[in-house]
């Protein structure tokens, strides 16, 4: 056979990849077995007794060896491509349609809302406005502002739900305890007076924590700003005089339409312009503040980028000690970041609090710090529309399992998809990490252009040290 | 007081750097003229990019002094400044014997963050860029201007929207040497810019140094192995071995002195003895 003819695709290495699927069979069976193979549950006399499930655990297995089957399948194909280190044409689409889908996607976005009010009615959208449109745009606001510093500053914060927890605090605190007791007039706009105190003093305390761990690279930094973040949810625990401990704060302010309460008052919303009375309006109305809230955040990322200091902290991400041959203070540079990636959170968090009225430590766990990371690692490093994409693929791909009913016919009553979700998240980011290991948008789009604008490659672009 | 033309413009006095128990530089002084490139040679492992870093930060130096003179007036003793003021006071740039580049960032934006300081305190440390104020726009077009300027002179001008980690490794050097150029410095310190060079590539780089040294307004310090750039521009040559400087003159003058060849080439058994009296080992 003549290489020179022939493309060099090997065949399919059929009985490896069985080999290799039964294998993988082998493994999920030996970890299925203490974890799915039996339950223990309580009968009518309330004793335990051991249920066995071979046929769940079978399930598992089988499908475990598909997937690894087709992913062997996926790779050969993938091995068999002409080398090129062109991006995939899932990246090229993408990056395609981004400038496009900007105007559609506000559209959307502004429209989402009234769309669903005219579909569901006031009853049935409150799910859909409140649980996917503010709980997404929360996660966007949040990614886009750690994105400021793992993204762009490439400094690993593992601890981002703290600065979250400082502004959700400081609205809590200041609207029940400060403002009655000095300003009672003040009470209806005390979101709004909040909104900004709660940004400055995340920020404050990005710059007490930025001064002792700036000095930190890489790992290391990751592990101070996860204890931290632990630090932060202990002391709301115990200071229980403060924070009210695990009981956490209740009856917070809700914002009011600038002044106008949302209530079946006099004076409340409906009755001023003249509607029924509906719990639907404060709800939409949150979706657009948090809407206005991201969209600043988006603002004022895009605009820093193409500043001087959003591009001394990419310089700083791709190499700290040339950054100081130039001349660079890369702790103040280091600061800044961190200073208004947590500003950001503060805001989110101020806007938690007064969407939830009521807030506990238990909010502020790793796990949402590690939620938020991922969402910015698995949208792209410094990617803004990647953040957008990894919001609703995690956050409301995991409310949409509440919503798999479906599924209830195939598994039976008492199958819970939404269960499930740390286990098909988890799946999702190993699948990730192995198709698109610098997350979905993998390239960067210079700050400034000459003639022609080149997107960088991802092979380029540095990870940051810390 | 002496006048500015016979003040150096950077005096290394007594220059010692201890790591632990090794002397890395003993007792070294030597002065770098204005206008003048002055060549830091010797065998590898004599401490010339310790000296290197003392005098740009990256170290601080055990002992010694270390004054740039701007002026009669203005003296920067660069022991005692952080090292991104070195660069932003005292207008001390360098660049790495292994490169190190934006590479992720595009060749024109590597320019771009050089000039760092300035263009910071035209945004109004980012508040008046943030609301995209016209004091900070014509700022920012000058940066770009002399970004271009010095891309021409590289010839890099058509490449200024590439990656930098994508230019050809000759290309990749005298780009490092116009990011340094762009942060307007009065002593620009080269670490082996000829590594790794064609002939070439070489003779190009000698034709940038010198035509920087001709307009008067940087002079340079260089660290180089090849010789032919050294002895081809530079006006005065320091030799270090083992950390101490066995010889100090005109190229020609250094050329021709038995303890660089001894340094360079090693000298016959029985002259060891005298040559180490005389270098003082």
């Amino acid at each position: 056979m003549s290489t020179e003819m022939s493309a060099p695709s090997s065949p399919f290495p059929l009985v490896k990849s069985l080999k290799q699927a039964g294998f993988v069979g082998m493994v999920m069976f030996g970890l299925c077995v203490p974890i799915v193979a039996f339950r223990a549950e309580q009968n009518m006399n309330n004793q335990l007794v051991l249920q066995s499930r071979w046929w769940l655990t079978l399930v598992f297995c089988v499908l475990a060896m598909i997937g690894s089957f087709l992913f062997s399948l996926y790779t050969h194909q993938k091995s068999n491509k002409a080398h090129s280190s062109a991006p995939s044409t899932v990246t090229k689409a993408l990056s395609a349609l981004a400038p496009r889908l900007t105007p559609l996607g506000f559209a959307c976005v502004i429209a989402y809302p009234l769309v669903m009010l005219a579909i569901n009615g006031p009853g049935g959208s409150i799910k859909w406005i409140d649980n996917f449109g503010i709980q997404i745009l929360i996660y966007v606001m949040l990614g886009w502002g750690l994105n400021i510093v793992v993204g762009l500053a490439g400094l690993l914060d593992l601890g981002y739900v703290a600065f979250y927890a400082v502004g959700a605090y400081a609205y809590a605190l200041i609207a029940t305890k400060v403002i009655p007791d000095t300003f009672p007039e003040l009470g209806f706009w005390s979101f709004w007076i909040c909104l900004p105190i709660s940004g400055l003093l995340a920020a404050l305390w990005g710059i007490i924590l930025g001064f002792p761990v700036l000095r930190l690279r890489g790992d290391y930094l990751a592990i101070v700003t996860l204890a931290f973040g632990e630090i932060i949810r202990l002391v709301l625990i115990n200071w229980v005089d403060f924070s009210n401990g695990y009981a956490g704060l209740t009856s917070i302010p809700r914002p009011s339409f600038f002044g106008i309460p949302f209530n079946a008052s006099e004076e409340g919303f409906a009755a001023v312009f003249d509607l029924e009375f509906s719990p639907i309006y404060r709800t939409i109305f949150l979706y657009y503040v948090i809407l206005a809230l991201s969209l600043l955040t988006a603002f004022v990322t895009i605009r820093l980028r193409r500043l001087p200091i959003g591009r001394a902290w990419e310089a700083l991400r791709e190499d700290e000690i040339a950054c100081r041959s130039l001349g660079i203070n890369t702790t103040i540079t280091k600061l800044t970041a961190f200073a208004i990636g947590a500003g950001f959170g503060g805001f989110a968090g101020c806007f938690f609090a007064a969407r939830q009225g009521f807030i506990s430590p238990e909010s502020f766990v790793f796990l949402e710090s590690a939620q938020i990371l991922a969402i910015v690692v698995l949208g792209g490093m410094g990617s803004l529309f990647g953040v957008v994409v990894a919001s609703i693929a995690l956050v409301g791909g995991i409310e949409i399992l509440r919503e798999l009913d479906f599924l209830k016919q195939v598994f039976g009553e008492a199958f819970d998809p939404s269960q499930y979700r740390m286990l098909i998240f988890g799946f999702a980011m190993v699948l990730m990490m192995l198709w698109k290991p610098r997350g979905l948008i993998a390239h960067r789009e210079p700050s400034i252009v000459y003639k022609e604008k080149k997107s960088i490659g991802s092979d380029m672009v540095q990870e940051g040290h810390g | 007081m002496t006048t500015i033309s016979s003040m150096p413009l950077l005096r290394v006095e007594h220059l010692t750097m201890r790591f632990g128990g090794l002397v890395a530089v003993g007792d070294l002084s030597f002065d770098v003229a204005r206008g003048q490139i002055t060549a830091l040679i010797g065998p590898n492992g004599a401490g010339k990019t310790t000296v290197f870093n003392c005098i740009t930060g990256f170290y601080k130096p055990t002992e010694g002094r270390l004054t740039l003179n701007h002026d009669a007036t203005h003296h920067y003793l660069l022991e005692r400044l952080p090292d991104h003021d070195i660069n932003w006071k005292a207008r001390v740039a360098r660049t790495f014997q292994n490169i190190r580049l934006f590479q992720g960032m595009t060749v024109l934006e590597n320019l771009l963050v050089a000039q760092h300081n300035t263009l910071m305190r035209a945004s109004g440390y980012s508040l008046l860029g943030l609301f995209n104020a016209k004091s900070y726009r014509d700022q920012a077009d000058l940066a770009l201007q002399k970004a271009l300027h010095w891309l021409e002179r590289i010839h890099l001008l058509d490449r200024a929207d590439d990656a930098a980690g994508d230019l050809p490794y000759g290309d990749q050097r005298r780009l490092e040497i116009a990011r340094a150029m762009c942060t307007d410095p009065l002593l620009l310190c080269l670490d082996e810019p000829a590594a790794g060079l064609n002939p070439k590539e070489s003779l190009e780089l000698n034709t940038l140094l010198t035509g920087i040294r001709d307009e008067g307004k940087t002079s340079l310090l260089l660290i180089e192995h090849d010789m032919s750039v050294v002895m081809t521009i530079s006006d005065h040559v320091v030799v270090l071995d083992y950390g101490v400087k066995i010889a100090d003159g005109t190229p020609d003058a250094v050329r021709n002195d038995p303890k660089v060849i001894a340094a360079y080439l090693g000298v016959d058994d029985d002259e060891v003895a005298e040559v180490e009296a005389e270098v003082g080992l």
